[in-house]
């Protein structure tokens, strides 16, 4: 992005104070306080923060689209001069689309699903008095071309349903831009896709709103992305403004404890292999609006106490132990290699959609080959699509191959064996993406600990009790939230209790499908760091699964990358990120936001 | 589209003949049997094996049935055991009627209801949306018969505004080409005949709309609801969308689509009320038809008609399918 | 119509936004029963529901204790005429019907016959949906296939002609009005239990207690199916209101069986028919508690649904 074409003094917009309240069932609730920046005309100026750090919140504000459960009830938004809060709905409606334009977040649902997609530009040309009928036709498909989406004509004349979510997306910003606005809000406009779609959509926008001299209003959790796309940078957490200023000034001298934390926890190249179990508070961050310049995040170490082999538990735990379990008798013969994978292909069949058509395959996995070194990473990269989640389930023998072999410490997997089947469970674990997803809603988090315990179980009552208490202690987590379920816990402390279950019976291997993926940052990185550190301690090997390179650079030993079902670059994961052999590996590493930035602290 | 069509009617055939093998042996279960039905509890088994000599009911089963398949694909229904008059002879007689009063039952219903519902969304948690919310709780909750009951005795008897019986005055004289009498006074010219018709609808099809009425407008509030806070509402305000033109295009074309699904499945509530509020009304329909029948045990009749229900049923929501893909693109494509 | 292959390049976790109500602070150790509970207390609907079906259920529980008379008793026989039905007086509080039974005592038995059969009939359809729907559900493959066809068939007929057509077969007893009403709502138990159990089973933590290698059996009888349960449950409650209506209706086109002065709310509206001009309040009563109890029942599922409901935004 060009630098600050600032034409005066001028701010185009102003937010003084502003405070959000939400009138919920509980009360009132404030989302946002005391928020104040200024935007100049064509600048470009990004609000980070979390997940309900308020950024949304005060976007919606400027708009005029607060939940109808929401007020602007204190500060001041100027827009060009006009005062904005307590005009009514009356003056941000006059403002929307013709000055102030919007790209939303999912593009899965904010285009209107029964109208074809050049009529939904249409008529946001007619009602701000723009064009009409041909004339306005016309443009919007010339508003299409020029977001970047090849054969407007004919695509301005389909529905939604029939659009890709980076064309989606691509509409969107021809919608947002169609009455040349001078301020564009965009809010984590790329945030639902992948990264290379994610990469050309952001260089789009940054063209366009250059060349129309628009202002823009950047929405993102991803503080990469902020830098490298922004002129100036706000910081929010938890409702407030905690810092303000010129992108790379933030990124090199943060000055707030939790820029600075947000900044060590994001990942990115210039990460690395995280070597050294260190550990990392609690998920639910302090208040360190309280602490400011404080240094909470070295405070707690809970004694981590490695509990080894034959401690009177249920089973035999630690590393040793675990892999003995696995086949009683030859422990010293165990292959180096935990998982072998041989030419591995998963075929599906698709129906067909008319009632005689014959169904077609569609190769999910093709050929795949690899192998885990026993206490080691590898990690499959791809983006959506690429048959990455179906390696996992195949690894989890939760989907049988079609073809090749899966050969797990030796032993080929989905035998008929039915002990053979019961050990293979128990050394080898999954952990999901989505924490809210992965824990039945109907146990208490001390039975769904204890769940695996019980069904493998020879263990009495209290031999599991301590068992559970232990794998608490493991993943940091205090033992009061045993008798809760899990909608009462947090997302961090969700995927803490499925790391547990997962360790229960001490499994060799654990297969993580984009186990961080669904987390803040910060929380994120916790997670990362508890793995990173379970591994160290218990000699776990890790199938880790993800479409973020920049998190895969600091876990994994190995990097396998995927594209449409077949490795096209496999290497330890050094050689993968540094000199990489394929054109599409480079790609997915140049798609990184914030590359080519290096942020102060991170590494 | 034309494949969706052609498909759902495929489908229709398996599920009609699965129904006609299970409505074939059920009515077979049936107590007593068609011929004691007919001659009374104290017929002497010689008149009791001629009854089902003459109907065919002493065959092997198999034979009945592929008989009565044969006879079913030619449209021939057999002879009513009560009446003796061929059974389609008495649906065609009766059945305009019944059209007639679900029909204006269910205009009733949609035209009441779905701008019920959608000005109650509009005006969410407010006395006027309380209101549609507890009527249409009363809508659901009201017998239909009783409800038959209300408006007959407080407008008919009491008030006598509408005709409490029948589906015209017995001294009008009248012709009626196709058996919809409002539609005949039309087409004769005979305007009063027609008039009178239609007041003899009034109140039975406002009773048997109600339950449909309310459900519709239930639907259409809580449609309209969810659309309003959906995502893309809020992207076209923000582009700047106009009040009218963000209902009309955003707001209401989307929520009409769980309607159109909605009133499809009315046409089977409106078949089973109809039963009731023909007898109350003495509305010479196919639905009181069927009750008397169902005490003759009417063979016949009763195998006819719930096979046509189930046609008729089929129909209304290929009909709503249909629909459906005119109002939603992504179904056009199925 | 062609469609484009679309949808390639998304699919990503959506990223949690907007502003979260802040958790209730009384949620604290709850479970998903405890919170519905929780919030069916708040709710003045539930609490309207819950009062009329308790009245109702105490009335017909009470009901040898309450009514004045025993239940077909015909007490003022001597003072019916042809042309004359004599209101409410000291002895008969709601007066008497055509044939001299005492009206609030016919009223007060007539609740124990209805609810009765809403109750015993739902049971019996929630029982047989739910095992058809378990089956289906559980086992897939042609089990599934051959159970939501028969499912499908009687679907195809609308709910009152096939209750009919049970009823007919069966007799026309109560008992058999039970059974026809409940078999009504097998096809509506089975494919709701079902489609219930098929959106869980590709849930997360499911895959998560399959890799657990927990046996298919325990799978689903203690991850899928408790968890498949609440819309059957709000389905139920809701299901009996359209018991006690059917009930009355079936019984409305003569197939309860019975004697003429038997007490039951729908042969007495059926009744009452015929007494319209004479005395409408002889259809007025038992009118009347058809429709509250089914609106107690209905309120109470309602808000049931409510409280259960994740999605419900809390207002």
């Amino acid at each position: 992005m060009t630098p600050v074409v600032s034409t005066g003094a001028t701010p185009l917009l102003s937010l003084r104070d502003v405070e959000v309240t939400f009138t919920t069932e509980a009360g009132p609730a404030t989302a946002a306080r005391g928020v104040t920046f200024d935007v100049m005309p064509g600048e470009t100026v990004a609000i980070v923060g979390e997940s309900g750090s308020g950024k949304s919140t005060t976007a919606a504000a400027v708009i005029g689209l607060l939940a109808e459960n929401g007020r602007v009830t204190a500060g001041r938004i100027v827009f060009d001069g006009q005062e904005l809060v307590g005009q009514g709905t009356r003056a941000a409606a006059a403002l929307r689309g013709r000055e102030i334009g919007l790209v939303p977040q999912d593009p899965m649902s904010n285009l209107n699903p029964v109208l074809r997609v050049g009529a939904q530009i249409v008529e946001a040309l007619e009602d701000n008095g723009v064009a009409r009928g041909d004339a306005a036709r016309r443009r919007a498909v010339e508003l299409l071309e020029e977001a970047g989406l090849p054969d407007a004509a004919r695509r301005a004349q389909q529905y939604p349903h029939e659009f890709s979510g980076g064309m989606r997306q691509r509409a969107l910003i021809a919608m947002g831009l169609a009455c040349r606005p001078r301020l564009l809000i965009a809010d984590e406009p790329t945030s639902a896709l992948d990264v290379t779609v994610q990469r050309t959509i952001l260089d789009r926008l940054d063209v366009l709103t250059d060349q129309l001299g628009t202002a823009v209003l950047l929405i993102t959790h991803d503080l990469g992305l902020a830098a490298e796309r922004a002129d100036r940078i706000v910081v929010m957490y938890r409702g407030e403004v905690v810092e303000t200023g010129p992108a790379l000034e933030i990124l090199r001298t943060p000055q707030h404890e939790y820029t600075r934390r947000l900044l060590a926890a994001a990942p990115s190249l210039a990460s690395r292999r995280i070597q050294l179990a260190k550990q990392h508070g609690t998920d639910d961050v302090d208040d360190l609006l309280a602490v400011s310049g404080g240094d909470p995040g070295t405070t707690t170490t809970p004694a981590l106490s490695v509990v080894g082999a034959g401690d009177g538990t249920v089973t035999s735990s630690g590393p040793s132990g675990a892999s003995a379990a696995g086949s009683p008798g030859d422990a010293g013969g165990l292959p180096d290699h935990i998982i072998e994978v041989a030419h591995v292909s998963k075929v599906f069949p698709i129906r067909g959609k008319g009632l005689f058509s014959r169904s077609t395959d569609f190769t999910a996995v093709d050929d795949v080959s690899f192998v885990i070194p026993r206490g080691q990473t590898v990690a499959i990269v791809g983006e959506s699509g690429s048959g990455k989640s179906t390696v996992a389930r195949m690894m989890l023998d939760l989907v049988k191959p079609t073809s090749g072999e899966i050969r797990f410490n030796g032993q080929p997997v989905g035998g008929a064996d039915r002990a053979a089947e019961t050990r293979f469970r128990r050394q080898v674990q999954p952990i999901f993406q989505d924490p809210y997803a992965s824990l039945d809603p109907l146990y208490t988090i001390y039975r769904t600990i204890e769940e695996p315990l019980r069904a493998h179980g020879s263990a009495s009552a209290a031999e599991r009790r301590e068992r559970v208490h232990q794998l608490m202690d493991d993943v940091a987590l205090p033992s009061n939230l045993l008798r809760r379920y899990p909608a009462e816990l947090s997302g961090g402390q969700r995927q803490r209790v499925a790391i547990a279950r997962a360790l229960a019976l001490n499994p060799d291997l654990v297969v993580c499908d984009e186990a961080v993926s669904a987390l803040d940052v910060i929380v994120q990185s916790q997670i990362l760091h508890l793995l990173a550190d379970l591994q160290h301690r218990l000699g776990l090997s890790y199938l880790f699964i993800s479409h973020d390179l920049a998190v895969v650079r600091q876990i994994a030993d190995h990097v396998c990358v995927m594209e449409n079902g077949r490795i096209v670059e496999q290497g330890p994961a050094d050689d993968v990120f540094d000199q990489p052999q394929q054109e599409y590996t480079q790609m997915l590493i140049d798609a990184i936001p914030g590359a080519g930035l290096e942020l102060g602290l991170a590494g | 589209m034309a494949r969706l069509v052609l498909r759902r009617l495929a489908l229709l055939i398996p599920t009609l003949l699965g129904l006609s093998i299970l409505l074939f042996l059920w009515v077979r279960a049936l107590p007593g049997g068609p011929a004691t039905a007919l001659l009374g509890e104290r017929a002497t088994p010689e008149a009791v094996a001629r009854i089902n000599e003459l109907y065919g009911f002493d065959r092997p089963i198999l034979e009945q049935y592929v008989t009565w398949i044969g006879e079913l694909v030619r449209g021939n229904f057999g002879v009513s055991t009560r009446t003796g008059v061929p059974v389609m002879e008495e649906f065609l007689a009766r059945f305009p009627a019944t059209i007639e009063l679900t029909v204006v039952a269910l205009l009733i219903a949609i035209g009441v209801g779905i701008p019920l519902g959608y000005v109650a969304a509009r005006h969410q948690g407010r006395a006027l949306d309380h209101g549609t919310v507890v009527l249409s709780l009363l809508g659901v909750t009201i017998p239909v018969f009783f409800l038959a009951f209300l408006l007959k005795y407080l407008f008919a008897v009491q008030l006598g505004w509408f005709p409490s019986a029948g589906r015209i005055d017995p001294s009008m004289i009248a012709t009626h080409p196709t058996g919809f009498y409002v539609l005949d006074g039309l087409l004769t010219r005979e305007w009063d005949a027609s008039w009178d018709a239609l007041l003899h609808l009034v109140l039975p099809a406002v009773a048997l709309g109600s339950i449909p009425l309310a459900i519709i407008a239930r639907i259409t509030r809580a449609s309209v609801i969810e659309v309003q806070g959906a995502d893309y509402v809020r992207t076209a305000r923000a582009k700047g969308l106009r009040p009218p033109r963000l209902r009309r295009r955003v707001v209401i074309r989307n929520a009409m689509l769980p309607v159109a699904t909605t009133i499809g499945l009315q046409v089977g509530l409106l078949l089973s009320g109809a039963v009731l509020t023909e007898t109350v009304f003495a509305f010479n329909g196919i639905g009181s038809f069927l009750a008397e029948a169902i005490f003759a045990l009417d063979y016949a009749v009763l195998q006819g008609f719930i096979l046509f229900v189930a046609v008729v049923y089929a129909l209304a929501n290929l009909a709503v399918d249909v629909s459906y893909g005119l109002i939603d693109p992504r179904m056009r494509a199925r | 119509m062609t469609t484009e292959p679309a949808a390639q390049d998304v699919v990503r976790q959506t990223v949690p936004r907007g502003p979260r109500t802040p958790r209730e602070p009384d949620d604290a150790g709850a479970s998903l029963w405890r919170v519905a509970a929780r919030r069916l207390r708040r709710n003045p609907g539930a609490i309207v529901g819950a009062v009329i079906v308790l009245l109702f259920v105490l009335v017909a529980l009470l009901a040898p204790v309450l009514a004045p008379y025993g239940a077909g008793a015909l007490p003022g026989r001597a003072e019916i005429r042809p042309t004359v039905i004599p209101g409410p007086s000291d002895a008969f509080p709601l007066g008497l019907d055509r044939y001299g039974a005492d009206l609030l005592s016919q009223l007060i038995w007539g609740a124990r016959a209805s609810l009765l059969i809403g109750i015993l009939s739902t049971v019996l359809g929630l029982l047989g949906g739910a095992l058809l729907g378990l089956l289906a559900g559980a086992f897939g493959g042609w089990v599934d296939t051959v159970t939501m066809r028969l499912v499908d068939l009687m679907l195809s007929v609308p709910s009152l002609l096939l209750a009919v057509s049970v009823a007919a077969v069966i007799g026309q007893t109560p008992s058999a009005i039970i059974i026809a009403i409940g078999v009504v709502q097998v096809p509506i138990f089975a494919r709701l239990l079902r489609g219930s159990m098929l959106a869980q089973r590709d849930q997360d933590y499911v895959l998560a207690a399959s890799s657990l290698g927990l046996g298919r059996r325990t799978v689903v009888m203690s991850h899928i199916l408790p968890n498949s349960l609440s819309p059957v449950i709000v389905q139920a409650t809701l299901m009996l209101a359209t018991a006690v209506i059917e009930a009355a209706a079936l019984s409305f086109l003569g197939l309860g069986g019975g004697s003429p002065t038997s007490a039951e709310w729908g042969r007495m509206l059926t009744a009452a028919q015929n007494e319209l001009e004479v005395a409408p309040r002889l259809a007025m009563w038992p009118g009347v508690c058809i429709a509250v109890t089914a609106l107690g029942f209905t309120l109470f599922g309602e808000a049931l649904r409510e409280a259960l409901d994740p999605k419900t935004r809390k207002r």
